[in-house]
């Protein structure tokens, strides 16, 4: 069986970081596991922990009318679920709830977030893998929002018109 | 000037056989000749010029399988003048058909490798006939691994083939859409979200990316960030035809003529005028 510290050291969000800031990673960690229509967290709630999804799917949602939750976007197996205990106000910006049952590394996102503060070299390795995510994400939400499949009605089938 | 029978610019009479209605807009026709006679081969990714008497004339992927080329089937979305008259179309009905013309997928270079098949809405049409032919000789070929984008759950082109090949353990298909609301239990984003989740080898790789544009141009550029390179990406260009024997010049891209060179062109050779647009 893998520790967490050999599962959290191949995961690509820690890959390639200093042994050192690795063992002080793992302390933050613990194992967990979520039954399928649990939310993780709350829109609005203090965000304190990310996640390495091992295995599973999560929705992320908004209300966007009452009564009917809209999903965002789904963070799936392999992906790093969550941002905001790195930027204030350390509020989470959505709803996340498991679509399946889920298992996953939860991380101390305040134990990081602190150390980052007082250990500049860690801020910064923390801050570049974030960000990474966060382009990736940003990147799909404006391909997202030009709703491709109808930017040009028929496109898209090669020879189609 | 005499016309022969195998004049590229002469319709063959054929009659619809059925039309499946795949959404509000998509739909399926099969089609066998008026005569009876053999299909020509085709080869996956060419079209056919569809001729509607009497209305137009327009150019539509083949969605069948080259093995079983009867019935001809060709799936599209009615979305012009010609487009919509072919939704109109009722058994019995004839129509006009010259092809098959263009470029093909090229499978065959993707014999020992990992095949990535990225399709975004009805770009699924023209891939559908490469996923029979990869499952018909599967055991050429490394993981064959499909990547479909639709907008909605409501929008997935060939529910009950997606659900086929998902059930079998020698695919890995996987399934998005744009937006969904919570009863969809599936993955939610772009297709390009789709990418890093999929087992394959990059070195080992060959994609055939057919959608929109900037769904083939995203894609391409998130196969490029995993590791394949330009040349073994091929996408299938879209443009204006008329003759489809790159006679009239209608569909020129730059130095092509996508009827004639294309549709399907190896990214590397339209990497840079897909950013361009004025062609």
């Amino acid at each position: 069986m893998q520790t967490l510290e050999a599962i959290l050291a191949a995961h690509p969000f820690f890959q390639g970081l200093d042994a050192r800031y690795m063992e002080l990673i793992t302390r933050c960690a613990i194992n967990v596991r979520f039954h399928a229509g649990r939310y993780l967290f709350h829109e609005g709630e203090q965000a304190a922990h990310f996640y390495l999804i091992r295995e599973g799917r999560i929705a992320l949602e908004t209300v966007a009318t009452p009564h009917q939750p809209v999903t965002i976007e789904t963070i799936e197996t392999g992906e790093v679920l969550g941002w905001s205990w790195l930027f204030p106000p350390y509020r989470w910006h959505f709803s996340a709830r498991a679509v399946e049952p889920i298992r996953a590394i939860m991380l101390d996102g305040v134990c990081l977030r602190e150390k980052g503060e007082t250990d500049h070299d860690l801020g910064y390795e923390l801050m570049k893998r974030v960000a990474h995510i966060l382009i990736q994400r940003l990147q799909a939400t404006r391909l997202q929002l030009l709703d491709i499949y109808n930017v040009n009605p028929g496109s898209g089938g090669g020879p189609s018109r | 000037m005499s016309v022969t029978f195998s004049d590229p610019m002469l319709p063959k009479l054929y009659r619809v056989q059925r039309v499946r209605h795949e959404m509000l807009d998509t739909f399926t026709l099969e089609l066998e000749p008026d005569d009876d006679s053999a299909i020509p081969p085709f080869a996956t990714g060419q079209f056919n010029m569809l001729y509607v008497f009497g209305v137009g004339e327009i150019p539509i992927s083949i969605s069948g399988d080259p093995d079983k080329p009867r019935p001809l089937i060709h799936t599209t979305r009615a979305v012009g003048i010609v487009s919509r008259a072919l939704q109109q179309l009722k058994p019995g009905d004839t129509l006009g058909v010259r092809g098959p013309f263009g470029s093909h997928w090229p499978i065959e270079q993707g014999v020992g490798k990992d095949v990535v098949i990225a399709a975004g809405g009805i770009g699924l049409a023209p891939l559908r006939s490469t996923m029979y032919q990869l499952i018909t000789r599967r055991e050429q070929y490394g993981r064959v691994i499909l990547l479909y984008g639709a907008k909605a759950p409501e929008d997935i082109l060939y529910r009950r083939e997606l659900k086929r090949w998902r059930g079998r353990l020698d695919l890995d298909v996987y399934i998005t859409v744009d937006h969904a609301t919570n009863e969809w239990h599936g993955s939610v984003g772009v297709v390009t979200r789709l990418i890093p989740r999929a087992p394959f080898d990059p070195s080992k790789t060959i994609a055939f990316v057919c959608g929109p544009e900037i769904m083939m141009r995203f894609t391409a550029a998130g196969l490029e960030a995993r590791g394949v390179t330009a040349e073994q990406i091929y996408v299938s260009m879209e443009r204006n035809m008329k003759c489809a024997v790159g006679f009239c010049g209608h569909c020129q891209y730059q130095p092509y003529f996508v009827c004639r060179d294309g549709p399907v062109f190896q990214y590397s050779r339209v990497q840079r005028l897909l950013t361009k647009g004025e062609i």
